[in-house]
């Protein structure tokens, strides 16, 4: 999953208490200095590379091999950012991500909620091996499913269609929000579901009218991160949709890598078209992130 | 659930703690929750459970992916275990694992402890949240675009690195980063370390918030220096995230496949490949789908030995410290 690397919800943690609130300041001696120096070299070093990446994407070649690429444009020049744009029909590229990013985080809620509503307020048999099982599909590396699944999908006719990838990632995400939802609703306030139950509300209407309801917090956090995590995927895409119109961002951007007509500045501009979404994503949602976390501490 | 312990503990006396929470009334057994399981599990079967199985049984097979695949018991086993490549695939995934998993939590554990500890406290927290919003940057790339990123630096001629380098007058120094076998792993760990470097510190600051200040405090008035407290009280309350930070990066690390598919293909020779990457090319390049299923099927493997070994450890760390209080 996430950046496949990291599948946390770091987002979601609290800001650090306002010391000044907490104690006053003390003096700061040069080693404090040091350190807040060291901390922002760091820092440079990190956005570094994304700093390279906007400067050169806005240069011509030209422009690059006269003044390298630590100096800003001399004129703003887009002819790399569009050449590259219509070169992959970016829009295109922008929506097949958008859509299958969007159905599944869609439907792996939903599958979530019905595995999680059996197993944490449920509480049927074997569950705890059952939360396993579905903690295995997540553990596994995506290579030992890759090649029956592609060989299902081209016997089934859905080889080469986006709903091969939506069908897999619907799983695989949801096997993680099962994991995580089955416990926030193993502590489900007991008193509630009591009191639906005895107004003669079902099983059904309970889940959808009560429980659905309650912890829609997080399950908005759950679909951001199914959303995002989805996004940043690449084998099975890069396997599953290999006709151009098929393909999602990152995979459109992969393939072109080395590509000879990308010049130099072409280059940048795609690594920063494939940038930009991503940015996009983390500055809306950040703030829906820690709102949902808040307001699902109330009860 | 701590928070409704009292509350809990008097209801399971008089309901058994295997019943569901909601009360049932004569109609629909408990058996009945199963229904609600039923699209879940039956996708779970057909997209994960069906196919790892079909990939552990494909690993005893020869199979071109046209004519049905043909059982030859261990053969692929036997090959694999002499197989340079494949061993060089695994010692490439050790320095995968020193790029994403020590590397970075090393690091992250200093950093987040400055943050935190110095910089929140003397600089004030905006400053610190802001440069712990820098650190994550990467993070929130998809892999292979960091790659691209990085890639575009390396490039041979006219990158940005070795543009730097002639201008700073270290024109020897300039490189084929990334197609010289002496430079291309190097250069790949670099990417991950640059990618991975905030998930630690991210963690590790949140969880430094359940460290008492006045901990801190009376440590330091026992003469503890800084690594002291460091090491006696900051790495030991926050072990948990530490654990769960260096399981789901080894896990991570061992799947690396996105940016060897964009920066290297594995080369120069093996020089940076990958059991993910191996695969692949065994699957889709070769067509050798019964060898490429024995490399997936080690990978998932060594990848559940992993989880099995930290989840041991993790509880045996737990259980001494338990026995010590």
């Amino acid at each position: 999953m996430t950046t496949e690397a990291a599948p946390a919800l770091p987002v979601i943690t609290q800001e650090p208490p306002t010391p000044a609130t907490r104690r006053p300041r003390r003096s700061r001696s040069a080693g404090d200095w040091a350190i807040l120096v060291g901390a922002l070299v760091v820092a440079v070093v990190i956005a570094f590379p994304f700093l390279l990446i906007v400067i050169n994407s806005f240069k011509s070649p030209a422009d690059y091999n006269t003044s390298g690429p630590l100096s800003l444009p001399t004129e703003l020049y887009f002819g790399g950012i569009s050449a590259f744009w219509e070169r992959v029909n970016f829009p295109q590229k922008l929506w097949n991500s958008f859509y299958i990013s969007g159905l599944v985080a869609l439907f792996a809620v939903l599958i979530s909620v019905l595995n999680a509503f059996a197993i944490g307020i449920g509480r049927i048999r074997a569950r705890t091996w059952i939360v396993v099982l579905f903690l295995l599909a997540n553990l596994l590396p995506q290579e030992a499913l890759l090649y029956p699944l592609y060989y299902l999908f081209r016997e089934i006719g859905l080889y080469n269609n986006p709903w091969s990838v939506i069908i897999i990632f619907t799983v695989i995400q949801s096997a993680f929000g099962t994991y995580l939802l089955s416990s926030v609703y193993g502590t489900f306030p007991k008193e509630v579901l009591e009191a639906a139950a005895l107004d003669g509300a079902s099983r059904w209407q309970i889940l959808w009218r009560v429980i659905v309801p309650i912890s829609r917090p997080t399950l908005s956090v759950l679909m951001i991160f199914f959303f995002i995590w989805t996004w940043n995927e690449f084998l099975i895409p890069l396997t599953f949709l290999v006709s151009g119109d098929n393909q999602t961002v990152p995979v459109a951007i992969s393939v072109l890598q080395g590509d000879r007509l990308m010049d130099v500045t072409t280059t940048s501009a795609s690594a920063l078209l494939g940038v930009i979404p991503t940015l996009v994503f983390f500055l809306i949602f950040q703030r829906t992130l820690t709102r949902g976390i808040t307001a699902g501490a109330v009860k | 659930m701590a928070k409704a312990v009292p509350f809990v503990s008097a209801r399971a006396v008089r309901r058994p703690a295997e019943d569901g929470l909601i009360p049932h009334r004569g109609r629909g057994g408990r058996w009945r929750y199963w229904l609600y399981l039923i699209p879940g599990l039956a996708l779970l079967t057909v997209v994960v459970l069906v196919p790892v199985a079909a990939n552990i049984g494909l690993s005893f097979t020869e199979w071109r992916g046209i004519r049905p695949p043909v059982f030859i018991g261990m053969e692929n086993w036997v090959e694999l275990f002499a197989d340079d490549a494949f061993w060089a695939s695994f010692r490439n995934s050790v320095f995968m694992i020193i790029a994403m998993v020590v590397v970075p939590t090393l690091l992250g554990l200093v950093l987040a402890a400055m943050l935190f500890d110095l910089i929140g406290r003397k600089f004030g927290g905006r400053l610190a949240s802001t440069l712990r919003a820098v650190y994550y940057l990467p993070q929130i790339l998809p892999v292979v675009i960091a790659g691209i990123v990085i890639g575009w630096i390396l490039r041979p001629q006219n990158g940005a690195l070795n543009t730097i380098l002639e201008d700073l007058g270290a024109g020897g120094l300039t490189q084929n980063w990334l197609g010289h076998p002496d430079t291309a792993l190097p250069s790949i760990m670099v990417v991950l370390v640059w990618v991975q470097i905030g998930y630690p510190v991210v963690i590790f600051m949140a969880a430094l918030q359940r460290v008492d200040p006045e901990l801190y405090e009376a440590a330091e008035l026992d003469g503890a220096n800084w690594f002291q407290r460091f090491r006696a009280i900051t790495v030991v309350i926050i072990r948990p995230e530490i654990f769960v930070v260096t399981l789901t990066s080894t896990i991570a690390a061992l799947k690396v496949f996105g940016p060897i598919y964009v920066l290297t293909r594995g080369g120069p020779g093996d020089s940076t490949l990958v059991p993910s990457y191996y695969a692949y090319t065994e699957f889709f390049q070769s067509q050798q789908i019964g060898y490429g299923s024995a490399i997936a099927t080690a990978l998932t493997v060594l990848i559940g030995l992993v989880a099995v070994v930290f989840i041991r450890a993790q509880s045996a760390v737990e259980r001494k410290e338990r026995e010590g209080l």
